[in-house]
C-alpha cells in the first residue's frame, strides 16, 4: 500500500511560527563553512533549513524549531555558527508539544 | 527595578522551573518565573509521557485538575527489521488508577498549566522575554539581564533545556559533545479516539506507549515511539547528534520512512498531521551533568542533564519536577542561613542525592555506555525478528529443535557467543 510522505515545506506548514523580521537568532560566517567538508548541518536538521547552493551554504530562520542540532552538529560551532534563542515572543509556538 | 529583589529568579517555565516557582512561592518567597515563549509550553515538547510519582508529591491528586490526556495502560517495545518485527506487549490496569503510575500529556497545555499553579501560588510569571545574560558581581551571580533590564535576586536558578545558556554563561556547564545528546522529532497526528482505543486495544480512556528499535533509525543510535493522547497520536524518532553528524540521513526523511514503514502506518493510517517539533535531548547520564550550582545559582531539569534513558524505559519530566523541588529546598535553607555562595547552596547536591534524582542516575550510570553499542540496533533486532519469523514458519522443510534455530540464528548473526554473552551480562547488570 502506498503511503503519502510529507515534505518537510508540508511539515513545517503546519506549525504556527512568530517569524522575526528583524532578527536572525542563528547567523552563519560563510566563510567558515566553506572550508567545512562534511556540512552536518544540511542533512541533521530536523526542519530542512540548511542547503548547499550553487557551493556557498544557505540558512533561513524563519522555519527553525530552536533545538539546537546544528550547534551540537556543526564542528566549528561558536564560529562559524552563532546560535541563540529568538527574542522573546519570536518563533516557534508549539500547539500541542 | 533594583529594589525588587527576587529571593530567585528561575530562567525557563518547564516542568522543573514552575515547579522550583511553585515550591518557592507555596512558602512565601518572592519569586520571578520568566520564559521566552508567548506562553509556558510553547517552546518546549517532549516524546509524550510523564512518570506520575514526583509530582504527585508536590501536588496530591494532580490529576484531578491537571490536562493530561490518556494513563499509560499498555506498554509496547518493537524490534523492526525489513518485513519483519518483533514486539513485546505488557498491560497492567493497576497502572490506570489512582494513584496512576504515568500519563501521555501535551506540553504546551500542561507546562502552561503548571505554571499557572506557581502563579497562584504567588509567582510572578514574565513570557515574552529572552533572558541575555547573568548579572555577575565579584564573581557571583546577582541577578539577570534581559534587553535593557536587569533584575536581581538572591539566586538563579538555571531552568532553560537542553541548551543551558545559562548554566554556560555561568561557567558551571560546557559546551556538549554531539555524542552525549539526541536530536528527538515528532508528529501529532490526530485521530477519532476510540480509532486510537481500538487499534492498540485499550479499554475506553487508557493509553499506550510504544518503543521502537532497529529499521526505524537505519541502525543508527536512538529509537522510533508512539504514546497515544485523547485524541491524536505522538509519533517520533530520536537520534544520537554523533550518528547524525557521521550518517548522511536527513532526519525529516527518516521520520516519513518511519511514518510510513508497514509496521507503523497502520497505527496512524487516515490521521492529520497537526504539529511537526523537534527537540535536543540531553543524553549521557551523569558523565554530562553540569557543576550543579555555584555562587547564587542552581541548574535544574534538562539544563542540568538529568534524564534516564534504559532502553527500555525514558524518564525526563520527574527528573526535572523533582530537582526544581530540590532547588527550591535548597535555596530555602540558604536563605534559612543567608549563604548563597556556593557552599550555602551545597546543599542541593545532598538533596538531590536522598531524591532519586543523582541516586537512580548513578544506580544506572552505565546505562549511557551500554545505549552507544551499535549491535543493540543492528544486530539484536535483526536477531530476533529472524528467529522470531523462523518460530511461526511452516514451510514444509525439516523440523529443527529451539535450541538448533536460535544457534542457527546467532551463528548467521555472526555475533559469537561470547559477544553476545558480554552483552548480555552488561544488560542485565547494567540496566
Amino acid at each position: 500500500m502506498k503511503r503519502e510522505r510529507l515534505t518537510i515545506e508540508q511539515l513545517l506548514g503546519v506549525d504556527k511560527f512568530v517569524v522575526d523580521d528583524q532578527e536572525a537568532h542563528i547567523r552563519l560566517n560563510k566563510e567558515h563553512c566553506e572550508s567545512c567538508e562534511t556540512k552536518p548541518c544540511t542533512f541533521a536538521c530536523p526542519a530542512g533549513l540548511f542547503a548547499v547552493k550553487d557551493g556557498a551554504i544557505s540558512f533561513d530562520h524563519a522555519g527553525c524549531l530552536e533545538c539546537g542540532t546544528c550547534r551540537a552538529v556543526c564542528p566549528k560551532a561558536g564560529t562559524a555558527l552563532i546560535w541563540c534563542y529568538p527574542r522573546g515572543g519570536f518563533g516557534i509556538h508549539y500547539r500541542y508539544g | 527595578m533594583a529594589e525588587d529583589k527576587f529571593t530567585a529568579i528561575i530562567v525557563g517555565a518547564g516542568p522543573a522551573g514552575s515547579t522550583a516557582a511553585y515550591v518557592l512561592a507555596k512558602e512565601g518567597h518572592e519569586v520571578l518565573l520568566i520564559e521566552k515563549g508567548a506562553q509556558p509550553g510553547s517552546k518546549n515538547m517532549f516524546g509524550g509521557r510523564m512518570y506520575c510519582h514526583a509530582l504527585n508529591r508536590i501536588i496530591p491528586n494532580f490529576w484531578e485538575e491537571a490536562p493530561l490526556e490518556r494513563p499509560v495502560a499498555r506498554e509496547i517495545i518493537t524490534l523492526l527489521d525489513g518485513d519483519q518485527s518483533v514486539s513485546v506487549s505488557c498491560q497492567d490496569l493497576t497502572w490506570t488508577r489512582p494513584p496512576y503510575h504515568s500519563f501521555t500529556l501535551l506540553r504546551a497545555e500542561f507546562d502552561a498549566w503548571l505554571a499557572s499553579k506557581a502563579e497562584e501560588a504567588g509567582a510572578m510569571v514574565a513570557c515574552n522575554i529572552r533572558v541575555d545574560d547573568l548579572l555577575i558581581d565579584s564573581g557571583r551571580v546577582v541577578g539577570i539581564r534581559a534587553g535593557e533590564d536587569e533584575m536581581l535576586a538572591d539566586v538563579v536558578i538555571a531552568a532553560d533545556g537542553a541548551n543551558s545558556v545559562i548554566a554556560q554563561k555561568a561557567g558551571l556547564a560546557q559546551m556538549f559533545a554531539p555524542h552525549q545528546v539526541a536530536t528527538g522529532v515528532k508528529e501529532i497526528i490526530e485521530l477519532p479516539p476510540e480509532t486510537i482505543s481500538q487499534r492498540f486495544q485499550l479499554d475506553g480512556n487508557n493509553g499506550a506507549a510504544q518503543l521502537f528499535v532497529g529499521a526505524c533509525t537505519k541502525g543508527m543510535q536512538g529509537g522510533g515511539f508512539l504514546y497515544t493522547n485523547k485524541n491524536s497520536s505522538s509519533l517520533g524518532l530520536v537520534v544520537n547528534a554523533a550518528e547524525l553528524q557521521r550518517n548522511q540521513y536527513r532526519l525529516p526523511d527518516l521520520m516519513e520512512d518511519f511514518k510510513t514503514h508497514p509496521h507503523v502506518a497502520p497505527l496512524i493510517e487516515g490521521g492529520r498531521v497537526a504539529e511537526y517539533s523537534a527537540h535536543l535531548i540531553p543524553e549521557a547520564g551523569l558523565a554530562m551533568v553540569p557543576q550543579l550550582y555555584g555562587d547564587g545559582i542552581v541548574v535544574v531539569g534538562d539544563a542540568a542533564g538529568f534524564v534516564l534513558n534504559l532502553g527500555y524505559l525514558v524518564r525526563g519530566m520527574d527528573f526535572a519536577i523533582a530537582s526544581g523541588e530540590a532547588a527550591a529546598r535548597a535555596v530555602m535553607a540558604a536563605k534559612s542561613q543567608g549563604d548563597f555562595s556556593r557552599q550555602g547552596l551545597g546543599i542541593y547536591r545532598k538533596i538531590l542525592k536522598e531524591s532519586f534524582v543523582l541516586r537512580d542516575l548513578e544506580f544506572y550510570r552505565r546505562a549511557p555506555e551500554f545505549q552507544e553499542n551499535p549491535r543493540l540496533f543492528q544486530t539484536y533486532p535483526r536477531l530476533a525478528t529472524a528467529f522470531a519469523s523462523r518460530l511461526f514458519t511452516v514451510d514444509g522443510s525439516p523440523p529443527v529443535h529451539l535450541l538448533q534455530k536460535i544457534l542457527r540464528e546467532i551463528k548467521e548473526s555472526r555475533l559469537g557467543l561470547s559477544r553476545l554473552a558480554i552483552d548480555g551480562w552488561r544488560g542485565a547488570t547494567w540496566l
